[in-house]
């Protein structure tokens, strides 16, 4: 059942942003940044992790989870240290993808050229 | 007489092209983000089963993994005809800010390690971390201060 969830949770994130795609001037850049937004947006009320209990990987793979890691992160810490935690604790749960992002991004780069 | 209804038929046409791509488009980014996501919670259920972790461990070595192939992906040079083709299907998933930065540094690593690949790799992925974090930080303080954090 998750999977059925996970694929149309994943699946409507994506179709929203294809509507807004081409149905608006904005760009991918600017679909990825609002999905984001919207990502921490949901979290403030708990929504998002409501959403990952029952669309578990489909909803941890889109753009928002990663607004939603963000402040998740930054909450934890803030629990601890008050208001200077929200700084502290930003990257602790998405210094993974970013981290990897980075690393591979080099890596790859240094060994592959560009093809037009 | 003819060439009019031709004309027309045109006009007709051209009106409806555009919307039937979207509809097309839309179709199918809902399908590839779909199987996106369900790649991602069999990935999830992969690593939690097979090295013994806790879901949310696990959700980290899914994203990881699908970082890599969307990143060796792109550095191969099929991905951009992948995302050409699936748009937000691929742009929306963590695949599409693996693929900004590593097209951008492979894009601009010609112009040398520092004001090339350094400058650029987070050309196109930068504007998300700039507006998640600037985002998290503002509503992670209303939610801490209005509503007493976690």
């Amino acid at each position: 059942m998750i999977y059925i969830y996970s694929f149309l949770f994943c699946g409507l994130v994506c179709l929203i942003g294809q509507i807004i795609l081409d149905n608006t001037k904005l760009s991918a850049g600017h679909i990825t940044s609002i999905f984001v937004v919207a990502g921490a947006f949901l979290d403030t009320f708990g929504i998002y992790d409501k959403i990952i209990t029952f669309a578990g990987g489909g909803a941890m793979v889109p753009i928002t989870s990663f607004g939603h890691s963000l402040i998740h992160g930054a909450l934890e810490k803030a629990q601890d240290f008050g208001l200077i935690g929200l700084l502290m604790g930003m990257f602790d749960l998405t210094a993974t993808g970013i981290t990897a992002a980075i690393i591979f991004t080099f890596v790859f780069s240094l060994f592959f050229k560009a093809r037009d | 007489m003819i060439s009019l209804e031709n004309k027309d038929y045109k006009k007709l046409v051209d009106k409806h092209k555009p919307k039937e791509t979207r509809v097309q488009n839309a179709f199918i980014a809902f399908i590839i983000g779909g199987i996106v996501g369900v790649l991602g919670q069999l990935l999830i259920e992969f690593y939690s089963y097979f090295l013994d972790i806790s879901t949310k461990d696990a959700s980290a070595f899914m994203l990881v993994t699908l970082i890599f192939f969307a990143s060796l992906f792109t550095a191969l040079g099929f991905f951009d005809k992948w995302v050409n083709f699936a748009k937000c299907g691929l742009i929306i998933p963590i695949t599409g800010f693996a693929h900004s930065m590593a097209s951008a540094g492979i894009e601009y690593k010609k112009e040398g390690p520092i004001y090339g690949l350094g400058s650029n790799i987070f050309k196109l992925a930068g504007s998300v971390i700039l507006y998640g974090i600037v985002s998290a930080w503002f509503f992670g303080m209303i939610r801490y201060l209005l509503m007493g954090g976690m």
